[in-house]
């Protein structure tokens, strides 16, 4: 299971605070994101290939090269306003 | 001061905080402490010609404490300080309300002004918070700005 969290902007665009999903096997963050926009269409690829998408896993900024295992815990948002 | 010794205090939360206390807090780092250097910032009542009635900050809750933890450290890496103290409020704010504190406690003045100032400019590019604001004219998000991008690139 992966657990899938979203905020801010993309939380309100795509109405999704959270998402788990089973693991496809040799998953990737690019290829969740296909599946994400697959099941959710229009609006989800536009969240999703937006060019001010972070990702990251567990908590750590990654790429969408980055190879995902069952438990983890991605988060989809966009670039960080606060201070 | 080593930077073993450094103690390091990030909160996040929807209260307010009294910078005099912190400041008290980070005194007591030790005898070693010559200097204390603070930023706290507030809610602007303008933005973009508009003018703002609140602020919704959002965070993303263990990520967020992480990063700035990670930040801290970093500075201490690169000047002697002897205490340092973040604060970051998430919820809803007010104009003048305070959003942040970061207070440097080191030997000499240099190190806590180019740590604080570094700590501010990693926390606004890195640290996972998103500000929206509540204006006459409506919602927004705020976006993020080429100003701090660079401002945090000169470190």
């Amino acid at each position: 299971m992966m657990r899938i969290l979203f905020f801010a902007d993309f939380r309100e665009q795509l109405d999704t605070r959270q998402l788990e999903l089973e693991l496809d096997e040799s998953c990737t963050v690019s290829t969740l994101i296909a599946r994400l926009i697959r099941q959710g269409g229009e609006n989800w690829r536009r969240v999703l290939e937006s060019d001010n998408l972070v990702i990251a896993v567990n908590q750590t900024i990654c790429d969408a090269g980055k190879n995902l295992v069952d438990g983890d815990e991605i988060a989809f948002y966009p670039p960080v306003t606060g201070g | 001061m080593t930077e073993a010794a450094i103690s390091i205090a990030v909160l996040v939360q929807s209260d307010d905080f009294d910078p005099t206390e912190q400041e008290a807090a980070l005194l007591s780092a030790g005898a070693g402490v010559g200097a204390i250097v603070a930023f706290t910032g507030y809610v602007r009542g303008h933005s973009g010609g508009s003018t703002v009635e609140r602020m919704e900050l959002e965070h993303y809750p263990g990520m967020t404490e992480n990063a700035i933890r990670g930040i801290v450290e970093q500075a201490a890496q690169r000047w002697a300080l002897g205490a340092v103290s973040v604060i970051h409020r998430v919820g809803t704010l007010r104009v003048s309300e305070r959003i942040v504190y970061v207070g440097v406690a080191s030997a000499h003045r240099g190190d806590g002004f180019a740590a604080c100032e570094f700590i501010m400019d990693y926390l606004k590019t890195r640290a996972p918070f998103w500000k929206k604001e509540y204006t006459e004219g409506g919602e927004r998000w705020v976006e993020a700005r080429q100003s701090d991008s660079e401002a945090a690139s000169r470190w």
